[in-house]
């Protein structure tokens, strides 16, 4: 590791933890409706928002009804994104005349962005029109992420009232997540963005003529390139906030007009985890203990830091084989040594890694290298990172109520430990609870496991895969654990746009998404209905060090000892017969 | 904790015999479905025996025929130790049942007409006595049933029952009027009003719980099994893709042969949590034991539990807090008398007081002032007992002396009568008194008043530092007392407890519970009263004496056969020790999986992926015995903890959080390097014994 690498990702933690409590501070008063500058400002937008959509914003809901809302809304949103592609060729704002998307193409991808997965099986420049991307992605980005913050306030509800039957507004709390902090903090994400170079345009592509012609495959001279543009900016701001991940270019962020300078790649992976980071001292603010917020944070943070150096360590050290072949992989003042396959020059070894482990640790699934070329074991941390089941930061809302699920079955085996009937936040953790966390904690593995089980037995999922043995067997399973924990990054090397895995993603995402957020708002429903315990000399603190070190615990041991045997066929084995030579 | 006269030795031979058999009578899936951990055991152990035949039989097995059988065998072992562990626990529970049983016989009654004693009755079978028949029972004849005394005083033998061989006082009226089926009058009779129909008696009730026929689920039993259910499915899950992985794996690199259905189903079998799912029955049955071992029969599994969750005790002041009566701590003289005089006056009448409050008074006077003890029949004394009406006692001697001692109100209108006047500097004497908690008892020689004698209840030894120790395991003390606030508060305060509740009516009482109820609180009570029973309803944990009435019984969801109230400490501990038990093996269970994939993984793929065998750290000698190591590791560790299972982890009081540390260090750090070890061990073993 060099010191570069150190200092890099030292100021991209600390310039991440120093802006949790302000952002945190700012979401909590929103949330519960204190005034907090903007929604003061707009408040009359809010209410014209409510009355031109009949909302009745004082209502409360019971947790079947916010559920219902929910998956009203989602699967309308699923069915708008999916009608837009279906027929974009008879729109406006298609300057490049694309046709309509295929049938399949187009239902994964309707999944994909509303569950907030944004798995691309399509290169965007090459298949949507700009109202798609505009319309349907965009308006996603934004309300798929604003779903998984409003059921996160209705689980912190659940903690802080006591003995009523509702757990708020779904309408209210999608409407205020949208309006008062994913709109502002994206519309100056991408003002920053585009003095960067970012485009933020609706002109058709490009043509430049090469400085040396080159030739193509068939023989024939290239004199031009045709550069791809769009209104990219507004949608890299909210893709990158709202732990989307969604490229409006087809490889992401690695491209230059998506991601130009270091400085927005700076600002933009600092945009994957700020929000679900701050939201856990949004949670610890609105439960009046910021404690229990700062000990959530620091559980992820004890994770997600050694999983990044674990990355950079692995990327830095290169590749053995090359180094045999005498290929010098030195960091120098001239060259960022290390493995750089996949890798923008611009960026090197270390934002590639920062970038890697913040996008599987936040599912946000953008990228600025490519993952299927890195190093088994640096491969394998992105891969395990979205195994752990997207908590360590998350999705924005998603990863904080999956950590918590991960708490309550913490908090229970740890009750027994100590002779008590288990309780969090001075809720008891009893049978129900116990139930919807164990959904929460199960649904993912399946999906991962079975997904991946099923693609390389059956003929033509296991076509698909480009690379033979364990590196192929590694891509298969990162696309299923991809999918299954709502991430949508990418390890390449799949050929992923066909019938078989558009139709087996698509429910792998919708089953990971929703079959975990309905059970998280019913433990909402149960603890809003139950009392508080008031704390005492018998009660587990948590928000010891030690109850943040059993939480990791838990989180780890559920995590390894569920994936441990598909990592040893996949990158493990990969790692021991590169280093090892055996074969 | 204290064991009492009914504990056992742990392996105690006849207990060992029929459990051995009852393990193998367990294997019947009827029995094991109601366990899903090991449901999916059996169900592997059933497979692997039938590829060990199908290996036989057709000479061409999925892996040699011998290895199959090893591990089948021990799949087996793994099922009947299970079961072992709960028969074990069953067989203690039962040898309690039986003691308990001979006491319920086929009694003779003798059913009267009228509920009168005298009138003519009919001589029938207990067996058809229904709830409001009204049964003669006379000196040495057995109570048939539970029942509650409408007429009559007799000396009862309870030892059936409670193990305690005095005899007890059951009369008509008051709180002593339940008795129990069962049990014997030994003098006089008793006119008694059956209170229930047969087989709903607390005997059949008692046996019932001690049998565990009417164990059900508890509420974190309930949610462990969820919990538990989760890991079995996670880890079937594991194990069955594995073998399309590896079969693309063998296929894509041509080497080696997939994994076997044999390996796969010890691979699943040492993975799921089957150390806590083996032993949970035996936890959950031996915490019921050792609740009765404390001579405390639960009414169900639930109150045992909600036992350890307790947060706030009420006890009762006294018998529980003081020794039960006050005594004499000193003499304060009016103004102008000697306190020789006043010591020597109080001892004098208070010779003939057999109540502890007089022994007290002439004990103090002989140890403080020694004056010693005089005869009464020398000094030709009279003694005026105490009376409702008077409120006080004292003697006539014979040279004409009159002393009194009483209540302060009671001896000022005494002297009143007798033309004498209450001096006012021993008003603030008396004041001092009362504030602190004492009960001023004012001496005087006919109109003359003396002084006045402290009076105190004296907090039994040790009693502040067994509430010091509940209140670092976060419980809260409070005392309830029908004394005065400022009696109440300095009791309290000596006591060390942390709150109060004085002048405590039924209706308080019941207001406090509510109260504390509806702050999230847990309450535990005991009491043995009719008027406790509404109290003893509501509140979570509720503990009936033994010598308490019918209806407190019925109120309580425990009755501690020993009514001794301070045994609610030992019941929270019990309750306590249940649940960190099934923590503390859970985390054990599954910290265990950690090497037995380092066991495993490197054994099953290094066919296809020679790099695997890296993984082996352990060093295992071969595939076989790698695999075969951790199956029979994960078999013997069950017995290994059956000892642990039936006495329960030790309890120590002490903040939740050090609890956990410990038990974290020991059942977490512990749970993942032992099984390293043990499994090296049995490898090497083994091969030294040449097995694999």
């Amino acid at each position: 590791m060099t010191l570069n690498n150190i200092i890099q990702s030292v100021i991209f933690l600390a310039t991440l933890l120093l802006l949790v409590k302000p952002l945190g501070i700012y979401m909590a008063r929103i949330y519960e409706g204190k005034p907090a500058g903007l929604n003061v400002w707009f408040a009359p937008v809010e209410r014209w928002i409510y009355r031109l959509s009949a909302i009745r914003p004082e209502i409360s809901m019971s947790w079947k009804t916010y559920a219902f809302a929910m998956m009203l809304f989602n699967v309308l949103g699923i069915i708008v994104v999916y009608a837009l592609q279906r027929l974009q060729a008879h729109l406006l704002l298609n300057p490049m005349l694309m046709p309509a998307v295929p049938a399949d193409l187009a239902f994964n991808t309707a999944v994909s962005f509303a569950t907030n997965t944004n798995w691309q099986s399509y290169g965007g420049e090459t298949t949507l029109s700009y109202l798609t991307q505009m319309l349907g992605l965009t308006v996603q980005n934004f309300v798929s992420a604003a779903t998984g913050m409003a059921i996160l306030v209705a689980l912190i509800r659940g903690f802080v009232q006591k003995q009523i039957d509702t757990i708020g507004n779904f309408w209210v709390d999608l409407v205020r997540s949208t309006l008062y902090i994913l709109l502002p903090l994206a519309i100056i994400l991408s003002l920053v963005l585009v003095s960067q170079g970012v485009v933020q345009t609706f002109e058709p592509s490009a043509k430049v003529s090469l400085l040396q012609p080159t030739k193509g495959a068939d023989g024939n001279e290239i004199t031009e390139q045709v550069i791809t543009l769009g209104p990219a900016a507004s949608q890299v701001a909210i893709k990158q906030l709202g732990t989307n991940g969604g490229g409006f270019f087809n490889v992401n962020s690695a491209h230059p007009l998506e991601n130009p300078t270091p400085l927005s790649n700076f600002l933009e992976v600092l945009s994957i985890l700020i929000i679900s980071a701050a939201l856990c001292y949004t949670f610890g603010f609105m439960v009046r203990d910021t404690r229990q917020g700062w000990a959530i944070l620091a559980a992820m943070v004890i994770i997600f830091v050694p999983c990044l150096y674990c990355c950079i360590y692995f990327e830095q050290k290169g590749n053995p084989l090359l180094a045999d072949a005498g290929v010098n992989q030195k960091a120098t003042a001239f060259q960022p040594g290390g493995n750089m396959e996949g890798k923008e020059s611009r960026f090197g070894i270390v934002d590639s890694a920062i970038w890697a482990t913040a996008t599987t640790a936040a599912s946000n699934g953008s990228v600025n290298s490519m993952h299927d070329s890195f190093m088994p074991l640096s491969g394998m941390i992105p891969m395990w990172l979205m195994q752990l089941g997207e908590v360590i930061f998350g999705g924005v809302g998603s990863g904080l109520y999956g950590m918590i699920a991960f708490v309550i079955i913490a908090v229970f085996i740890s009750g027994l430990m100590i002779g008590r009937t288990p309780e969090y936040l001075g809720k008891k953790i009893e049978s129900y609870e116990m139930k919807m966390a164990a959904i929460v904690i199960l649904i993912p593995p399946i999906v991962v496991l079975a997904g991946t089980a099923v693609s390389v037995i059956l003929p033509q999922a296991k076509a698909a895969i480009l690379n033979p043995g364990p590196h192929g067997f590694s891509e298969v399973l990162y696309a299923f654990s991809s999918a299954g924990n709502n991430n949508g990054s990418a390890f390449a090397g799949l050929s992923t746009n066909n019938l078989y895995y558009n139709i087996a993603l698509g429910l792998a995402m919708f089953f990971a998404r929703y079959l975990l957020a309905i059970p998280m708002l019913a433990v909402a429903g149960s603890l809003s209905k139950k009392k508080i315990v008031p704390p005492g000399q018998g009660t587990l603190p948590t928000h010891t060090p030690l109850f943040i070190l059993f939480l990791v615990m838990i989180v780890l041991i559920v995590g390894a000892l569920t994936f441990f045997p598909a990592l040893a066929l996949g990158p493990i084995v990969e790692h021991l017969t590169m280093t090892g030579g055996l074969r | 904790m204290s064991k009492s006269h009914k504990s056992k030795s742990l392996f105690d031979l006849s207990i060992i015999g029929p459990a051995i058999i009852d393990s193998f009578k367990k294997l019947d899936p009827r029995h094991q479905i109601k366990n899903p951990v090991m449901f999916v055991v059996l169900i592997g152990s059933i497979m692997t025996t039938g590829l060990w035949l199908q290996a036989i039989l057709s000479q061409h097995g999925e892996a040699p025929a011998m290895f199959i059988l090893a591990i089948s065998i021990w799949l087996w072992f793994t099922l009947i130790f299970a079961n072992f562990s709960e028969s074990m626990a069953e067989g203690r529970g039962k040898a309690q049942a039986a003691s308990l049983r001979r006491a319920r016989r086929d009694t003779p009654a003798k059913k009267l007409s009228k509920p009168k004693f005298g009138s003519p009755y009919q001589a029938v079978s207990a067996t058809i006595l229904r709830k409001g028949d009204i049964v003669l029972v006379e000196a040495g004849d057995f109570i048939p049933m539970d029942g509650e005394v409408v007429d009559g005083v007799a000396s009862v033998d309870e030892s059936a029952i409670t193990g305690e061989s005095a005899p007890v006082i059951r009369e008509s009226g008051g709180d002593r009027s339940a008795v129990t089926g069962g049990t014997r009058v030994l003098s006089d009779w008793l006119v008694v009003r059956i209170s229930s129909n047969p087989g709903e008696t607390f005997l059949d009730h008692m046996i019932a719980m001690v049998e565990g026929a009417k164990r059900q689920k508890t509420p974190n039993e309930i949610a462990l099994s969820i919990l538990l259910a989760v890991f079995t499915l996670i880890f079937l899950l594991v194990t069955v893709t594995l073998l399309p992985f590896s079969i693309y794996s063998v296929n894509s690199t041509g080497f080696g042969s997939p994994v076997t259905i044999t390996v796969l189903v010890a691979l699943l079998v040492c993975l799921i949590p089957t150390t806590i799912g083996g032993l949970l029955p035996a936890i959950g049955i031996a915490g019921m034991d050792r609740m009765i071992q404390a001579n405390v029969i639960a009414t169900s599994g639930r109150a045992v539990e909600a036992a350890g969750d307790v947060d706030v005790l009420l006890l009762d002041k006294t018998g529980t807090i003081t020794l039960g009566n006050r005594q004499a701590t000193a003499f304060i003289p009016a103004g102008g008398m000697s306190v020789e005089a006043l010591a020597d006056a109080a001892q004098i009448a208070s010779l003939s007081d057999e109540t502890p409050e007089g022994r007290s008074i002439v004990v103090l006077a002989k140890e403080k002032y020694g004056i010693r003890e005089r005869n009464i029949h020398d000094l030709q004394a009279k003694f005026i007992p105490f009376t409702a009406q008077t409120r006080m006692s004292g003697v006539d001697l014979g040279d004409g002396r009159q002393i009194r001692k009483g209540a302060v109100d009671a001896i000022e209108e005494y002297v009143a009568k007798l033309d004498g006047s209450f001096p006012d500097d021993l008003k603030s004497a008396i004041d001092s008194i009362s504030r602190s908690g004492g009960t001023p008892l004012v001496v005087a020689e006919h109109k003359k008043v003396l002084g006045v004698v402290h009076l105190k209840d004296i907090v039994k030894g040790g009693i502040k530092e067994r509430f010091a120790q509940l209140r670092s395991m976060g419980i809260k003390t409070v005392m309830i007392t029908g004394d005065n606030p400022l009696t109440a508060a300095a009791i309290a305060a000596e006591a060390g407890m942390d709150n109060f509740l004085a002048q405590a009516t039924p209706e308080t009482k019941l207001k406090l519970i509510r109260e504390m109820q509806a702050g999230g609180r847990l309450v535990a009570m005991t009491g043995d009263g009719t008027n406790d029973a509404p109290a003893l309803a509501q509140a979570d944990v509720a503990v009936a004496m033994n010598t308490g009435t019918q209806a407190a019984k019925e109120a309580g969801n425990m009755v501690d056969l020993d009514s001794n109230p301070t045994k609610l400490i030992e019941i929270v501990e019990i309750g306590k020790q249940l649940l960190m038990t099934r923590g503390s093996l859970t985390t054990f269970s599954i910290a265990n999986d950690v090497s037995k994939y380092f066991a495993i993984i490197p054994a099953a793929f290094a066919g296809t992926y020679p790099a695997l065998k890296a993984l082996n750290i352990m060093h295992l000698a071969t595939p076989d015995s790698a695999i075969l190591s951790a199956v029979i590791f994960n078999a013997i560790i069950i017995v290994f903890l059956i000892p642990l299972a039936l006495r329960g982890v030790a309890y120590k009081p002490m903040p939740a959080s050090r609890l956990l540390r410990d038990n974290l260090l020991i059942y977490g750090l512990g749970g993942i390097i032992a099984p390293f070890i043990g499994i090296k061990l049995i490898d090497m073993i083994l091969v030294a014994m040449h097995l694999v």
